[in-house]
């Protein structure tokens, strides 16, 4: 499998969802059975639902200092006031904040598709369970959709932040996620494909400048904002809503913009906001460098 | 494959810098015959800038306590290696043209040797053993490793070969390498699976072969 058309062609010939065509795919390239491969992935899953809620309730204790407490902070404000963006997205943001400042605090984590972008896929998949009440099995399956969607980018692009940017890490986090959405409401093949492009067109061009070299901060709130682009994502292809350019041409176009991108943008702390004179002083504090 | 994009299992924050100096650590402490006494290390490039900020520092402490990257006690290995009385220092280095994320390991065993291992963390948690001591080596712990330290003389390949095939392991790759003629010698060889107890032990009884190591990606050090 080498393209989202090529997925999709073997999905329409099988007569199946793209996760139960991506697993039968793997199953014979493995030589492990689809029950092993799903009990791996449950094993995984174990590890990313319990990142998603290490940081509820209360601040964990990130290496750097430079994060700390969102995902509390979050999960009090759904308590006590309106919010504009909804009580669903907020619990997801607070799942996504968890993760990253569990992460960023030595905890264990499952990278999806890297430790830094983390946060995204979890709480995508950990919201919608509570809000839909979609069954574990479901779930599982969904997560084979987002892996799919991330070894084809991984394939054809790059899910590295070094070689990529932020784009090819938390946009294709958000691309996964999306694409599991979808299939888990039961939209179609070309729904999950649409929703996935959607996602990493919203983000395209965003750059890594971790402040401090740290996966900290702008990354957890990106993992925030990754879940919130994931969400509207899916319900944009679930109303119908088409992407223009097909999935393997966006992931195309997302590798010729990471090319592009000038390498202090990619992850070396040297461009964006790592490079301002907040972000400097900052890790001049933390690698202790204070004149 | 799957597992690749929704992995690895890790304790972070970060593949390279965590995830990465905790298997140098340990693959780097499955070369050392014997005990342990003391380590130091040896922090270049991007390691001794943000060591600090990723944990760099206690994963690798971690893997030379013998700890995988997932593993939970990771953030602790300070105190660990206190309990256990395993000395530990970090100083700055400049090994000048290797890569940013290196770090060189000087290890005192209970023979009060000394052996230095340099390795890289190269991404995604991937690692590379590029010198044991006066050798250059690359070993990336991913396969089965056999590291044979013997004295240079003819017929030593063949011997090793033999051993290795009649145990019924297949050898995928192979490489010698020596200080000086006649002196000593040491064998890299990646196996397709774990070479039997027995066979190393077989090769162990040779009286030119000094040391055999093992380091088998799924286990523990076998020496």
């Amino acid at each position: 499998m080498n393209s989202a058309k090529e997925w999709l062609e073997n999905a329409q010939a099988m007569q199946a969802t793209l996760s139960a065509t991506y697993m039968e795919e793997q199953s014979n390239k493995l030589g492990r059975t689809k029950e092993e491969l799903l009990g791996e992935m449950e094993k995984r899953w174990m590890i990313m639902a319990n990142s998603a809620q290490k940081g509820l309730h209360g601040a964990l204790n990130p290496l750097g200092g430079i994060i700390g407490g969102e995902a509390f902070k979050m999960r009090e404000f759904r308590k006590k006031r309106k919010s504009y963006s909804g009580s669903s997205l907020v619990n997801a943001m607070a799942y996504a904040f968890s993760t990253s400042e569990y992460n960023a605090s030595m905890g264990k984590i499952c990278a999806a598709p890297t430790a830094g972008s983390a946060g995204i896929l979890p709480a995508a998949i950990l919201s919608a369970q509570e809000q839909h009440e979609f069954s574990d099995e479901a779930c599982m399956h969904a997560l084979f959709t987002a892996g799919g969607i991330g070894e084809l980018i991984a394939k054809t692009a790059t899910v590295s932040g070094a070689e990529g940017g932020c784009q090819a890490e938390c946009g294709s986090a958000a691309a996964m996620a999306a694409g599991a959405l979808v299939e888990l409401s039961g939209g179609s093949p070309e729904m999950v494909f649409h929703a996935a492009a959607i996602a990493l067109k919203n983000v395209m061009g965003l750059v890594c400048d971790p402040i401090a070299g740290l996966v900290e901060a702008p990354c957890s709130k990106r993992n925030a904002s990754g879940v919130v682009n994931a969400m509207i994502s899916a319900d944009m292809a679930l109303a119908g809503i088409e992407s223009i350019i097909p999935l393997d041409e966006v992931i195309l176009a997302m590798k010729d913009v990471g090319d592009r991108m000038d390498p202090d943008l990619r992850e070396t702390g040297k461009g964006g906001v790592a490079a301002t004179p907040t972000g400097q002083r900052i890790a001049d504090r933390i690698f202790g460098r204070d004149k | 494959m799957v597992f690749d994009i929704l992995g690895p299992i890790m304790i972070g924050p970060s593949s390279s810098h965590t995830a990465g100096a905790a298997r140098l650590g340990k693959v780097a402490r499955d070369l050392v015959e014997g005990e342990i006494l003391s380590v130091t290390f040896g922090l270049h490039g991007s390691f001794a800038e943000t060591y600090r900020g990723h944990g760099t520092d206690r994963a690798l402490l971690a893997g030379v306590l013998g700890m995988s990257p997932d593993d939970e006690r990771l953030g602790q290995s300070k105190q660990i290696a206190r309990n256990h009385r395993l000395i530990y220092s970090y100083v700055r280095v400049d090994l000048e043209n290797v890569h940013p994320n290196t770090v060189k390991f000087i290890f005192v065993n209970d023979q009060h040797e000394v052996i230095r291992i340099t390795g890289s963390s190269l991404g995604g948690g991937q690692i590379v053993i590029t010198q044991i001591d006066d050798f250059s080596v690359r070993i990336t712990g991913s396969e089965p490793t056999l590291l044979i330290q013997h004295t240079d003389k003819p017929g030593v390949i063949s011997t090793v070969s033999k051993v290795i095939a009649d145990s019924g392991v297949n050898i995928a790759d192979m490489r010698v390498r020596r200080t000086e003629k006649g002196k000593l010698a040491s064998m890299i060889i990646e196996t397709d699976e774990s070479i039997p107890v027995k066979a190393i032990q077989t090769l162990k009884d040779f009286a030119w072969i000094h040391s055999v190591k093992q380091i088998d990606p799924n286990g523990e050090a076998i020496s």
